[in-house]
């Protein structure tokens, strides 16, 4: 799409190919992906473990280069940037929420939310104002001063993809970030990732659990490094 | 059975009209399970003949007769909930039996058929999922409802993981 207001391609995958591993343990992690995400987009990944579903995110976020394919996002080929300047694409357009969610013990929710700006340069009021923006949407701005280990394990993982959507950031990649939450806490999570893409942003969401990765606009499986199948949601 | 133990359950709470149970009925079931007007009227007369509730003699101006349940009937349903409900049988059904068919009989279509058929399952848990997201807040029986439909729509798509996964451990252990 190239309407410069609505739809704008946020993450293209194109003939992507990792090989990972040397020798015997040489693995096919991803073999000729193509993948577009456009604002406004959930997609979810699923697949069998070792499919390639964080392989993809990887690649996706440009912590992994591609062995072959390129990626793309925001209409800038991630093999071009110089390592510096990928970091700083990473940090300015993609969220990152882990399944281990890597939030920083001795920050506070609010702090572990504005980090990222600050490592951008933002200035610190300025950051965390951005933080509390993000927390609210999350609906835990109230837990803005507590630190990790004084919330649930719901409440972190709220902080985690708040940190992921933190300020500019509109690509959203999150690696199982339901993980051990119980149903309706889970589907909260969903929900609140499906109302930021409503909002403009977009998110590939890896989960093993097929009634989440229904609220997806599309569901990709992966098999053996392939696209299996895709699912659209009828509309 | 479990309809005519639904509406004495619903007819325990105060005297209806066959129509208002109707409407109760599907409005604690969140529209998934609509009855037909036929189907109440029936069923109160079976219960009736069995002294499980009753009718008002005289129909009102409008030809609408008043049911009161009995104490028999008081008894049935609290029995009835009080017993805990056999679970979905999940013996038979026309999804499981064409996977399986197709695993004894075509075995180089099986990949083919799952993928489709998952799909097909993964578009409906998609359909029911907006429906879901679309419910208003306040309105729990359609919630518990779609639950209840997205779980076991659910249950088939990793079923077919499984079939899947069971027949690729199959095939390496045998070839
Ligand atoms: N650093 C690595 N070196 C070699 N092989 C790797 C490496 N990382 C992953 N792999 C392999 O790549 C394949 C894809 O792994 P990936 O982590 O993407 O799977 P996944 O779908 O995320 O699985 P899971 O559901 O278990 O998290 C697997 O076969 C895995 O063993
Ligand atoms: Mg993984």
């Amino acid at each position: 799409m190239t309407s410069s207001h609505a739809h704008v391609s946020l993450l293209e995958l194109q003939n992507a190919s990792l090989t990972l591993g040397e020798g015997v343990a040489r693995v096919d992690a991803l073999i000729d992906v193509n993948l577009t995400v456009t604002s406004g987009e959930l997609v979810a990944v699923t697949g069998r473990s070792g499919s390639g579903k964080s392989s993809l995110l990887n690649v996706a976020g440009g912590l992994t280069p591609l062995s072959s394919g390129t990626a793309t996002v925001e209409g800038e080929p991630l093999a071009g940037l110089k390592a510096r300047d990928l970091a700083a694409r990473r940090r300015r357009s993609i969220g990152y929420v882990f399944q281990d969610l890597n939030l920083l013990p001795t920050l506070t929710a609010a702090e572990n939310v504005a980090f990222p700006l600050e490592l951008d340069g933002v200035k610190v009021a300025e950051a965390r104002a951005a933080a509390d923006v993000a927390l609210t949407r999350l609906e835990i701005g109230d837990l803005a001063g507590r630190f990790p280990d004084e919330m649930s394990g719901g409440q972190r993982q709220r902080v985690a993809i708040a940190r992921g959507v933190v300020g500019e950031r509109r690509l959203l990649l999150a690696d199982e970030p339901t993980g051990a939450l119980d149903e309706v806490t889970a589907e909260n999570v969903m929900k609140l990732i499906r109302s930021l893409c409503d909002d403009g942003a977009a998110a590939l969401v890896v989960t093993h659990d097929p009634s989440l990765a229904a609220w997806a606009d599309r569901v990709v499986r992966l098999r053996d490094g392939r696209i299996d199948s895709i699912t659209e949601a009828s509309t | 059975m479990s309809v005519r133990d639904a509406l004495l359950a619903l007819l325990d709470r105060r005297p209806a009209y066959g129509y208002e149970l109707k409407a109760d009925f599907e409005a604690a079931t969140g529209d998934g399970w609509p009855l037909n007007i036929g189907q109440v009227y029936s069923t109160l007369q079976r219960c009736e003949r069995d002294d499980l509730a009753t009718a008002q003699d005289e129909a009102d101006d409008q030809g609408r007769r008043l049911w009161t349940i009995s104490a028999e009937g008081r008894e049935a349903v609290a029995e009835w909930l009080e017993t805990p409900a056999a679970p979905v049988e999940a013996t038979r059904d026309p999804f499981s039996l064409k996977v399986l068919m197709a695993i004894e009989t075509s075995p180089d279509r099986v990949d083919d058929l799952i993928r489709d058929q998952r799909n097909a399952t993964m578009s409906e848990l998609q359909a029911l999922t907006r429906e879901k997201a679309s419910v208003a807040d306040g309105d729990l029986a359609r919630q518990l409802h779609l639950d209840r439909s997205v779980l076991l729509v659910e249950a088939q798509v990793r079923w077919l993981d499984m079939v899947e996964a069971r027949i690729d451990a199959h095939g390496k252990a045998t070839s």
